[in-house]
C-alpha cells in the first residue's frame, strides 16, 4: 500500500519528522511517497532510512519539489 | 540480558562521546533528538541559498554510531518552557536548566513506553552557566522524574553512583570525571576512540541563546501583548532583516534569493510587497491590515533595500493575503529616514 506524506514548504528536520512518524503507523513492506520542498532531505531522508533500517526506492526532482519513495522494511 | 539505553544526541561532540563509550561496555543504544523550533541547523542553512545543504548532524552521529535515531517534535509542549521558565532564561531568551530538565523528562517517558533501562547524556560538569552547572546536574536528574536512571558518563565519576553503575550493568571505571569548559577532554576522547570529525561548537545549537534573535522574539512579545507564539512566528525570526516603523507592523524583508523564495511561500498568509522596476527583495508585512499612509511608508522602506534605491521612483506592487493586489511608485527612504530603533537585531 502507497501512503502520501505533503512535505512541502517544511525545512529539515520536519520532513524527516514527517515520514518518521508516518512509517511508524503503517504495516511492513508499505511505501511512502513524499513530497518536498526543501533541499535538505535529499541528505537527511537517506541519511535516516539507513540508519533505521527502512529502503529508499526512488527520489526525483521536479521543479522545484523532490518526490521520495520509502519501503518500510523494519519496526521502530 | 542486554541492557538498552537511549541517548540524547544533539549531534555535537559530546553526545557522540557518551554514546560511543557506553556503547563499549555492550549497551545496546538507540538515540533521541527533540526538535523544539529553535534549532540553529536545519532551518537556517535550508533557507540561506546554498550550493550544498548543510547535513543534519544529529542524523550524522546517528550514522557515525550505527545507532536509531528517534526524531520528536515537542514544538507544542516546547512553548511552556520557552515562556514560563520555572528557573528564568540565561543571558538571552534562554531557558537551557528549563529545557534541559524537560527533555530528560520525555527520554524518561520514552524509555517507559519502550522498554528501555536507562538514559544517558553528554553532559559534563562545569561546562555551561546553566543546565551543566555542578549543583544543577542533580536537580536536573530529579526534577525531569528521571533520578538514578540518568548517566552522565563523561562525568560520571565526580557525581554519585547511578543504578546502572551499581547494579553493574555499566562499569564505572570505564566512565571519565570531566569538568569546566576546557574541550581538551573530549578532543583527546575522540582521538582515542578514532572519530575525527565532528561538529563544533558543542551547544551553540539553539536560536534562543542567541542575542539578536532574542530581541526579535521579545519584540514579538512586547507588540503582540502576550507571549503565545507558533512555529511560523518563530521560524520568521530566523530569516530577513526585520524592522518595526510603528508598533502595530513590521517588515520582514529577504536580504537573499533564498529568503525571498522561502517568504515568498507566505504570500497567502501576509500582506506583502515585491518591487517591480527594479531587482530587489520581497517583505512580508507582520500586522493588521495596513492604511494607505502605512502601505506607502512599506513600499518606500522595501524600496531602500532594492536596485532602486537611488532612482526618483521605484515600481513596487503591494498585495494582500487573499491576492488582491495594487501598484505604487515611491522614491526609496534614505537610510537617514530609517531610525535605528526601527531596526530589530
Amino acid at each position: 500500500m502507497l501512503h502520501k506524506v505533503d512535505a512541502r514548504r517544511l525545512l529539515c528536520p520536519l520532513p524527516v519528522i514527517r515520514l518518521q512518524d508516518k512509517v511508524n503507523v503503517i504495516a511492513l513492506g508499505d511505501q511512502v511517497e513524499i513530497l518536498c520542498t526543501d533541499p535538505g532531505v535529499k541528505n537527511d531522508i537517506p541519511a535516516w532510512c539507513k540508519i533505521n533500517g527502512q529502503r529508499i526506492d526512488s527520489m526525483i526532482e521536479q521543479a522545484n519539489e523532490i518526490i521520495i519513495t520509502v519501503s518500510k522494511l523494519s519496526d521502530a | 540480558m542486554t541492557r538498552k539505553a537511549v541517548a540524547l544526541i544533539s549531534g555535537g561532540l559530546d553526545s557522540l562521546l557518551a554514546t560511543k563509550v557506553i556503547q563499549q561496555q555492550g549497551i545496546h543504544v538507540e538515540g533521541i533528538n527533540f526538535f523544539t523550533g529553535f534549532c540553529v541547523e536545519g532551518h537556517t542553512h535550508a533557507i540561506r541559498k546554498q550550493e550544498k545543504p548543510k547535513r543534519n548532524n544529529a542524523l550524522w552521529v546517528a550514522e557515525q554510531l550505527g545507532i536509531k535515531l528517534h526524531i520528536i517534535d515537542i514544538v507544542d509542549e516546547y512553548k511552556n518552557i520557552v515562556i514560563n521558565p520555572k528557573h528564568g532564561y540565561g543571558a538571552n531568551l534562554n531557558p537551557c536548566l528549563d529545557c534541559k530538565i524537560f527533555m530528560v523528562h520525555k527520554a524518561k517517558q520514552w524509555i517507559q513506553d519502550h522498554g528501555f533501562d536507562f538514559i544517558i547524556t553528554g553532559e559534563v560538569s562545569g561546562q555551561r552557566p546553566m543546565s551543566q552547572r555542578k549543583k544543577n546536574l542533580p536537580m536536573v536528574a530529579d526534577e525531569s522524574g528521571a533520578e538514578d536512571l540518568l548517566l552522565r558518563p563523561l562525568c560520571a565519576k565526580s557525581l554519585a553512583p547511578t543504578k546502572p553503575e551499581r547494579e553493574g550493568w555499566v562499569d564505572r571505571a570505564q566512565l571519565y570525571d570531566f569538568s569546566g569548559r576546557s574541550r581538551k577532554p573530549q578532543i583527546a576522547l575522540a582521538n582515542e576512540l578514532g572519530i575525527e570529525d565532528f561538529a563544533q561548537p558543542a551547544g551553540g545549537c539553539c536560536f534562543l541563546t542567541d542575542a539578536s534573535y532574542s530581541i526579535k522574539l521579545r519584540d514579538l512579545w512586547d507588540n503582540r501583548g502576550d507571549r503565545h507564539y507558533e512555529l511560523d512566528d518563530i521560524m520568521l525570526l530566523k530569516v530577513g532583516r526585520h524592522i518595526r516603523p510603528d508598533p502595530s507592523f513590521k517588515l520582514i524583508i529577504a536580504r537573499e534569493e533564498g529568503e525571498t523564495q522561502f517568504l515568498s511561500g507566505y504570500k497567502n498568509q501576509f500582506q506583502s510587497i515585491k518591487t517591480i522596476s527594479h531587482g530587489g527583495p520581497i517583505s512580508l508585512i507582520d500586522g493588521p491590515q495596513l492604511d494607505p499612509q502605512q502601505i506607502e511608508l512599506a513600499c518606500a522602506i522595501t524600496a531602500r533595500f532594492s536596485k532602486g534605491r537611488d532612482a526618483e521612483q521605484v515600481e513596487l506592487r503591494y498585495c494582500r493575503p487573499n491576492g488582491e493586489c495594487q501598484s505604487l511608485h515611491v522614491k526609496a527612504l534614505s537610510a537617514d529616514d530609517i531610525p535605528k530603533q526601527w531596526t530589530l537585531v
